[in-house]
């Protein structure tokens, strides 16, 4: 093999040859977890989940954020948004997700003036430009976000922009692994790592992940070879009878991660309890402002009211994001759910299990 | 959401304290900050999600993918060998 050429990562020829591997080494049942909302789009996309042998079954797990940002938070964002004066800005993701009754895009229909950002340094430069107005960021994402909303933080610390604030609601991975790992309804023999949250966090993290559940664990990419090869190395454990920390996104990723992105994260965060919606309350599995950056926190300039949550009794969304049920077996799937009219978060993301299977997979294969 | 991506630094500078970068994504250009990244020099690849580099893309570490299937051939034909030899 020509190894001077650059690798074509979503190369067919590479991709079966992994699954050739995967189908040689396969002995018996396994279901192996990916984290990571983008992994299950590129599985549904390139179609690696039916390439795989019957053995294999890939359970899609909470690794949107979208869809797991509580209720709570959503008609906490939803609140602020309508207060007179309030730039309230958002990644994109985040406009269709509903609340009680309304959403973002509704709030703004309505009046509000909700912006789409892609980046937290752009809500930052909103405030810059408009210091008459209070701009809040929706903070959500996983520790691959969370760098950029802390380095957005000092910036505007560093140069006094007193209008800027974030609504704080970013979740951390390996608290989710253990929530899913130490359930009695847990089925998950093995986990794909999500490889963008590691390659901020590294994946020292999980080793006393995968030894205190025995479960092996393998950092993996997004690209269909990169998924064939993590999955491939995840059933080789198994078959193994092994339970490690792998790393097959190493062109990435590093086993301490980004030292200077872990360097402002807690500077400017401290770990919290936080409820996920769908599944509950994880301890210590959210991040909150630390003292000195309290005051960039909107929930301490902003009144918000209490309110009842009213999530829709049709949606299995919960039973979706916990990994004990799929899209296919929610009777509202494709019918009074769909991308159009979400009743569940994960219908809406652009990484969400229900909206993947809605543009992928519609009919049950 | 956790989507990132591959680009090539063309431009380092500083912007109110903050280190940015111009970063070609294939021929299309955008504004990258490097507060995570600092050491990164023009040239080299990163990752970028939401406008920040998560991090240097190793160009050896890359190889390691070819470096297994390479060895998954040489394993396999072994392992046809023996088939034959029995």
């Amino acid at each position: 093999m020509n190894t001077s050429a650059p690798l074509d990562y979503r190369s067919a020829e590479l991709t079966r040859k992994f699954i050739e591997q995967i189908r040689h080494i396969t002995t018996q049942p396994w279901n192996i977890m990916e984290i990571c909302g983008g992994q299950t789009h590129a599985l549904l996309q390139y179609g690696i989940d039916q390439l795989l042998p019957p053995e294999i079954t890939l359970i899609h797990g909470p690794g949107c954020p979208v869809c797991v940002t509580s209720l709570e938070a959503v008609e906490t964002a939803l609140q602020i948004a309508a207060q007179p004066g309030v730039i309230f800005t958002t990644f994109g993701d985040m406009l269709r997700v509903p609340g009680n009754h309304q959403d973002l895009f509704s709030t703004r229909a309505n009046g509000a003036d909700v912006r789409v950002v892609v980046s937290p340094m752009d809500a930052v430069g909103i405030a810059q430009a408009e210091p008459e107005r209070q701009v809040v960021f929706f903070a959500i994402g996983f520790e691959t976000t969370v760098p950029s909303i802390a380095a957005s933080i000092l910036h505007a610390k560093r140069n006094a922009i007193a209008n800027f604030s974030i609504l704080p609601a970013n979740v951390l991975v390996p608290p989710a692994i253990h929530a899913i790992l130490s359930s009695p309804e847990n089925r998950v023999n093995g986990f794909l790592a999500a490889g963008h949250v590691c390659a901020v966090m590294g994946y020292w993290e999980y080793e006393p992940i995968a030894a205190q559940y025995h479960t092996p664990i393998v950092v993996t990419g997004f690209e269909p070879v990169d998924l064939a090869r993590g999955i491939y190395q995840t059933v080789r454990q198994l078959e193994e009878g092994r339970c490690e920390v792998e790393n097959a996104y190493s062109r990435a990723v590093t086993r301490e991660g980004n030292c200077t992105a872990q360097a402002l994260i807690n500077q400017v965060f401290e770990p919290v309890d936080r409820q996920w919606r769908g599944i509950g309350l994880i301890p210590r599995s959210g991040l909150g402002l630390r003292e000195t950056y309290r005051s960039f926190d909107a929930l301490e300039r902003f009144p918000v009211a209490a309110h009842t949550l009213v999530e829709s009794p049709l949606c299995i969304a919960g039973q979706v994001l916990r990994g004990i049920a799929t899209p296919h077996d929610c009777p509202a799937f494709g019918r009074e759910c769909t991308p159009g009219s979400p009743l569940g978060a994960p219908m809406v993301s652009s990484e969400g299990a229900c909206a993947a299977y809605y543009r992928y997979q519609r009919v049950k294969p | 959401m956790c989507l990132a991506i591959p680009g090539k630094i063309v431009e380092i500078y500083e912007r109110d304290g903050t280190l940015m970068s111009k970063v070609d994504f294939g021929g299309v250009q955008q504004e990258v900050c490097l507060a995570t990244t600092p050491e990164a020099q023009v040239g080299q690849y990163v990752i970028v999600h939401a406008g920040f580099a998560l991090n240097l893309l190793s160009a050896e570490e890359a190889e390691e993918t070819l470096r297994l299937l390479d060895e998954l051939d040489n394993f396999n034909s072994n392992d046809d060998n023996s088939g034959v030899a029995e």
